[in-house]
């Protein structure tokens, strides 16, 4: 995939005017995760109401893939049930982005806010909710996304 | 083109990886030699031929190719000891890397050297493998890890290091003799001068300044020098821990095994002179051979000559970044306090992304915190985009870069 498709109009800008930037007071779910290989940093922040996001926040460095992507993912769960944000996929992140013959090296970059979000939601089920059978799908799923 | 100092055209034909297309159809242009070089010819035919006529295992056998091979192995010993300018062959032993040279040091010589409440120095723009060994080191045993700093034109603030040695604790100043990211040259005569005047050991991490200038140890007067082949044309797999032999002497072992030793028995062994004491187990033959020809090949040119081609080219860059509207260039202006290594960022293009753009104009740089975090946190960035030159390089290929550069700019709308 070529950078004048990579880098279009709509990544730049959520990379220069992120939505949803921020930390939230308290969250119920924290997740902070980098990439070793690049120093990428993401922190997620949400608020769980009646099984479903009701608020959600990031803050990072990182490349303008990384942060487009996270910023792009918390637009799309907000508001969102559990049942959505368990399931999203690979698939998803990408189609949503845009991005889809990344190379190995930049697709971490892209996934570093699923993965992220899976970890967090997979702390909140066993701690808070003590539903180990769907956390194990999680982790095992999030481990697989690099 | 061809700088004033060099041949680069015949140079460029013994690098048979720059003829290749990156990308399909664009040529090369290799920016990424402060993390390794590409390897001549010479190089690699010198291991290859190893294994097809020569290859066996050295120092014990006594038939005809275990010779061939014993002497080939040695004879880059000495090329290495007349390479640095070093007296005694035996103070030379052969690990795979720098990295490994400088554990082999804070392992063997750190753990029977510094106790509780000692202080270790190394300094702020120093590759992880010169400070995480020494953090271990001080975990262990309880001492203190100090840093010397980086002031704003990228050089060290040696005052730092007059007050650690003022406390009469310090064990030993380790330092890089040439900054991997911002490619200052250190003041290092100076470093050791103090430091042995408060009796301490020096380390010298030789990775980026021994590819790059002349190297004189004898002149230089540290206990410990580190350096690896794959970053000045050689093959992967092969350094050097150049000690003084006293200090080689009282230290233990760093691995046990084969070839260390002069006698086993089922409780007691005796270790093997130098430098095999240090040297348990085959080592890596092929590539310490290969190592043996890029020596020849530099040696051929000269370190001067490199120097000289490497400071053309990295004035001519830098004046043309410098014009770049947006660039914050990291390390000293003057050429003559540098190597050719430059770090910058263009804008708010991160690293990686710019890293990516000029990829697709068949150039390869480095982008991120090139193991020396330490340094980012000074800087006060996450990474940095960095482009390094070697023998190979040219004032066209530098055009190239600054013209991707451009288009980079251009991408990101700046
Ligand atoms: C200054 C410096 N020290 C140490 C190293 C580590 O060298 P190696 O990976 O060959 O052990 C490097 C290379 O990246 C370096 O640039």
């Amino acid at each position: 995939m070529s950078s004048a498709d990579i880098y279009r109009e709509i990544i730049l800008d959520y990379y220069r005017n992120p939505r949803n930037y921020g930390k939230i007071q308290n969250p119920d779910i924290a997740q902070r995760d980098s990439n070793p290989l690049c120093g990428d940093e993401l922190e997620m922040h949400l608020n769980i109401k009646d099984d479903k996001v009701a608020d959600v926040k990031f803050t990072g460095k990182g490349c303008a893939i990384s942060q487009a992507s996270a910023s792009m993912l918390t637009e799309l769960i907000l508001g969102k049930d559990f049942d959505y944000v368990k399931k999203l996929n690979k698939e998803d992140i990408l189609d949503n982005l845009g991005l889809h013959d990344l190379g190995p090296a930049r697709i971490k970059c892209a996934l570093l806010s699923l993965k992220v979000l899976k970890s967090g939601l997979y702390s909140y089920l066993v701690d808070k909710l003590h539903d180990t059978a769907s956390a194990d799908k999680i982790k095992e799923e999030s481990s697989g996304l690099y | 083109m061809q700088t004033s100092f060099i041949n680069i055209e015949n140079i460029r034909n013994d690098f048979p990886i720059l003829k290749r297309k990156v990308h399909k159809v664009k040529p090369l242009v290799y920016l990424d030699n402060a993390a390794t070089t590409q390897k001549p010819i010479q190089v690699i035919e010198a291991i290859s031929n190893y294994y097809l006529n020569y290859n066996s295992n050295i120092h014990r056998a006594v038939h005809e190719l275990a010779e061939e091979a014993t002497l080939a192995y040695e004879m880059t010993r000495d090329k290495i000891a007349k390479f640095i300018n070093v007296k005694k062959r035996e103070e030379i032993v052969f690990v795979r890397g720098t990295t490994e040279a400088i554990n082999l040091v804070a392992y063997a010589w750190g753990r029977q050297n510094i106790q509780k409440d000692d202080i270790i120095v190394t300094t702020e723009y120093e590759h992880h493998s010169n400070i995480v060994p020494w953090q271990l080191l001080a975990k262990e045993k309880g001492a203190k890890l100090e840093y010397i700093g980086v002031d704003d034109n990228g050089e060290l603030i040696l005052d730092h290091l007059d007050t650690y040695l003022k406390t009469g604790k310090v064990k030993i100043v380790t330092f890089s003799q040439m900054s991997n990211v911002l490619g200052t040259i250190t003041d290092s005569e100076e470093i050791i001068k103090r430091s042995k005047a408060h009796g301490a050991r020096v380390l010298v991490d030789g990775a980026q300044s021994v590819p790059h200038l002349k190297v004189d140890l004898e002149k230089l007067g540290c206990d410990f020098f580190a350096f690896s082949a794959h970053k000045m044309l050689g093959p992967t797999g092969v350094g050097v821990l150049w000690a003084k032999k006293e200090l080689l002497q009282e230290m233990v072992p760093f691995n046990g095994g084969g070839d260390m030793i002069r006698e086993v028995h089922k409780y007691e062994t005796t270790w093997n002179d130098l430098p095999y004491k240090f040297e348990a187990g085959t080592p890596n033959i092929a590539d310490v051979i290969g190592f043996g020809a890029a020596l020849d090949y530099l040696d051929k040119i000269g370190m001067d000559k490199v120097r000289e081609h490497e400071m053309e080219l990295t004035k001519y860059a830098l004046d043309k970044l410098e014009q770049m509207k947006g660039i914050v260039l990291y390390g000293p202006k003057d050429v003559t306090k540098r190597g050719g290594v430059i770090s910058f960022n263009l804008g708010d293009i991160h690293p990686h992304d710019l890293a990516t753009i000029i990829d697709e104009d068949g150039i390869a740089i480095r982008s991120g915190h090139h193991c020396a975090q330490v340094l980012m946190e000074r800087l006060d960035v996450s990474a940095t985009s960095r482009a390094s030159f070697y023998i190979y390089n040219t004032k066209e290929e530098v055009d190239v870069f600054i013209k991707s550069l451009n288009r980079a700019k251009e991408l990101f709308k700046l």
